[in-house]
């Protein structure tokens, strides 16, 4: 048995560290296009299990497409193809055989807008449990619900009023509850798409908060336009530009060398 | 006249428009920026000064005119026509039509002398409004003109006179609604408590009697005939076949909105929906005929291979057409509220790991409700309303039943059936129509308060 370390091996894992976690998302040569417009060129990039990757880039370099492939979102869009391979845990998700609707209990979402559904705030955090059949009782549903927006750091603020209705809250308190509703479902990864454009500084430093707490558990992936955002809470981070993943390597090493030029300019500024 | 009059108006608008702009680019003398309002606005408010007063003028001269008209021809009637209302009328009516140019032979020297005196009294009365008409404008045109100067605020004074005329429009609108409310709450009051009225029921005889034939109140006249007059077989019949309806339209309806709106792809929509909408436009009185000779037969056969007795007219076929009429309401209007829900709410759910119909079932629909009830409220008010289809599909008799197979009449159709024909306005019968009238309103007014409670419950703000 050859005992040499793989040299590729042991390049990634000198530039991932300190942290050596696992893969937990693995991307190859994905390409997305909408009818005729290329979106996204030759994506590859291995996100690691429970740690917050940040994507940044200027608008409209795809960031949000890539996410959506992830969950399979993207289907729900007519015009959309995917190209290329996407693995979780080694499992390829565009598997014809692979559900996406049970790929999407496990890959959460928070999206840019907090999208809290018409129902009570209860109902919209039961919603997930329910569907999945998460739960055996009134009494573990109730358990999980609590234990979510605990989670969401949202308990206190609306304990005493779960019947109102969710859209009646704050946007900040609409996007905990949209994390909370996500946690619900316990999923394995969870996806954020500017969780926090929408906040005030109060709101998106206690959804940061959030983000350090839930990586124990969770593997997050964060797309943020606010480089100070990506440089607090996360651990490794990508950059694209007009559809290419430019650079990727831990958050560190961007934003305090930068190997390639685009990059550099990207975060001091000087584009974007 | 009416055109001479018009002739006048514009003529007076444009005037003062040109001549007030014109004065007022000349008292500017280029200087537009330190004038108030610019010369357009001047022209603008002198022309609405020559039109409102010769508007006025107008409106009430010829009023005037033709009362004043009326008055002379009646003073060349003998005086045996003149104390007597009925023949006088019909005099008047006749020199009426003689001045029109109806055929003057048959009339009598006495109509005919009334008639010139009532086309000269009026062409005098006309030309004379039509002068003080003209003035008015002029003197409304002038008072405009002489305001016109660097600091008048043209602009301003503009903008109360469209508010004036919104306020007008919207008071006229309102005040039609409540004149109607009030003529049927008057007619519905002298129905029940005037002692001129004979044969008449009771409130409550009305309200809970079971046997609905006005026809025998007519015939005898006195008596237990007021047991004629009992509503509820109406009500029974109304609210049976509009039940059949809502049973039939409702999941139809609501079934193929949401069929549009969220799985028919564009091209199938941009079809499937205008036909919808083209249900909607077809006549009702050809509904009727379609529910009367095709539908009504078919459940009638169909009955009686199951050996049930279906009457040759019943509720269910009216029902059932009257469902297809109202298909469209509720299909069209939940399409739009359905499309209205945001794309994120659906996001939302996807993103939890809904399935489609879950989405649609648990978060489409629930914001959407608000919108869905008011489409059902509307297709209820039609279904309630509607007249033609009942008449031909279910018959007038008034039988006070639960049983879809049999004929049943409505109120509207008793309504219809009353006021056609001769009527004096007098009696129980006729008046017994506004007494159906304002129950029908109140009906559905409170089918609208319900509604609009719902949507105020339900509504969720979406920005
Ligand atoms: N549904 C769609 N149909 C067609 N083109 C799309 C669609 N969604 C995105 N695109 C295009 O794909 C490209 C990438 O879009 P994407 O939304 O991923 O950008 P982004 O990086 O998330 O930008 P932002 O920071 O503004 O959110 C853009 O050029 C955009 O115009
Ligand atoms: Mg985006």
């Amino acid at each position: 048995m050859d005992m040499r370390p793989d040299p590729l091996i042991m390049m990634t894992t000198q530039a991932q560290a300190p942290t050596t976690t696992p893969t937990k998302v693995a991307a190859k040569n994905v390409n997305v296009y909408y009818g005729a417009k290329h979106a996204l060129k030759d994506v590859s990039v291995d996100i690691p299990e429970k740690s917050v990757t940040a994507f940044i880039g200027p608008s409209g370099c795809g960031k949000s497409t890539f996410l959506r492939c992830i969950n399979r979102m993207n289907d729900t869009v007519a015009s959309c193809r995917v190209e290329g391979l996407i693995q979780i845990d080694g499992k390829d998700i565009y598997d014809p055989a692979l559900d996406p609707v049970q790929l999407r209990a496990r890959v959460g979402m928070v999206f840019q807008k907090p999208n809290p559904f018409p129902k009570s705030i209860y109902d919209n955090v039961a919603y997930g449990p329910r569907i999945h059949g998460l739960s055996k009782s009134k009494v573990e549903l109730d358990q999980i619900v609590e234990s979510s927006l605990r989670k969401a750091s949202l308990w206190e603020e609306v304990k005493d009023r779960l019947n109102d209705s969710g859209t009646g809250l704050s946007g900040g308190q609409q996007q905990r509850l949209c994390i909370a509703r996500t946690i619900a479902i316990n999923p394995e990864i969870i996806l954020m798409d500017e969780p926090c454009s929408a906040l005030d500084p109060i709101a998106t430093a206690r959804i940061e908060e959030l983000m350090e707490e839930l990586r124990h558990n969770f593997t997050m992936i964060i797309v943020t336009h606010s480089m100070q955002q990506a440089a607090r809470v996360s651990q490794r981070t990508a950059f694209f530009h007009l559809g290419i993943l430019v650079e990727t390597g831990s958050t560190s090493d961007i934003f305090t060398n930068p190997t390639d030029k685009r990059t550099q300019d990207y975060i001091t500024g000087r584009f974007g | 006249m009416a055109g001479w009059y018009a002739l006048v108006v514009v003529a007076l608008m444009l005037a003062g428009f040109a001549l007030a702009r014109g004065r007022a680019q000349s008292v500017a003398g280029g200087n537009y920026a330190g004038m108030h309002s610019l010369p357009s606005y001047h022209g603008l408010y002198t022309a609405s000064l020559a039109f409102i007063p010769a508007l006025i003028t107008f409106l009430v001269g010829s009023q005037i005119a033709g009362y004043l008209a009326t008055q002379s021809a009646i003073s060349a009637l003998p005086n045996d026509i003149q104390s007597d209302i009925l023949r006088q009328g019909a005099a008047l009516r006749e020199a009426v039509n003689i001045v029109r140019g109806g055929p003057v032979g048959a009339a009598s020297a006495e109509v005919q002398s009334a008639a010139a005196n009532y086309s000269s009294a009026l062409s005098a009365g006309q030309w004379i409004t039509l002068a003080l008409g003209a003035l008015a404008g002029l003197a409304g045109l002038s008072w405009g003109l002489s305001r016109v100067s660097m600091n008048f605020r043209a602009r301003n004074a503009f903008e109360k006179l469209v508010h004036a005329l919104l306020w007008i429009c919207a008071t006229i609108a309102v005040l039609t609604t409540v004149g109607i409310v009030f003529s049927v709450v008057g007619e519905t009051y002298r129905f029940f408590f005037d002692p001129a009225i004979k044969g008449k029921p009771t409130v409550f005889e009305f309200l809970f009697g079971t046997e609905w034939n006005p026809q025998a109140a007519m015939r005898a006249d006195q008596g237990d005939i007021q047991t004629a007059y009992g509503f509820l077989p109406l009500l029974t019949g109304t609210l049976l076949i509009t039940v059949i309806a809502i049973a039939v339209a409702g999941p139809l309806g609501l079934f193929s909105a949401i069929y549009l709106a969220e799985y028919a792809s564009p091209r199938v929509r941009s079809v499937a929906k205008p036909v919808l909408e083209i249900l909607a436009g077809i006549p009702t009185v050809v509904l009727g005929f379609f529910a009367a000779l095709t539908v009504a037969p078919y459940i009638r056969g169909w009955g009686e291979t199951f050996g049930l007795n279906v009457a040759s007219e019943s509720a269910l076929a009216a029902g059932v057409v009257m469902g297809m009429m109202i298909i469209p309401f509720i299909s069209s209007l939940s399409d739009d509220v359905i499309n209205a829900v945001p794309q994120s709410l659906r996001d939302g759910s996807y993103a939890m790991g809904a399935t489609k119909s879950e989405t649609i079932r648990q978060v489409v629909l629930p914001a959407a409700l608000p919108g869905i009830v008011s489409a059902f409220m509307l297709a209820i008010s039609r279904a309630i309303g509607e007249t033609m289809i009942v008449v031909m599909a279910a018959g007038l008799a008034a039988n006070l039943t639960f049983n879809p197979l049999d004929a049943v009449t409505t109120i509207t159709v008793q309504i219809k059936t009353i006021l056609v024909g001769d009527q004096e306005f007098d009696s129980a019968k006729t008046l017994a129509a506004f007494a159906l009238g304002f129950v029908l309103f109140f009906v559905t007014l409170v089918l609208n308060f319900i509604a609009l409670k719902v949507v105020q419950k339900y509504r969720e703000q979406y920005d």
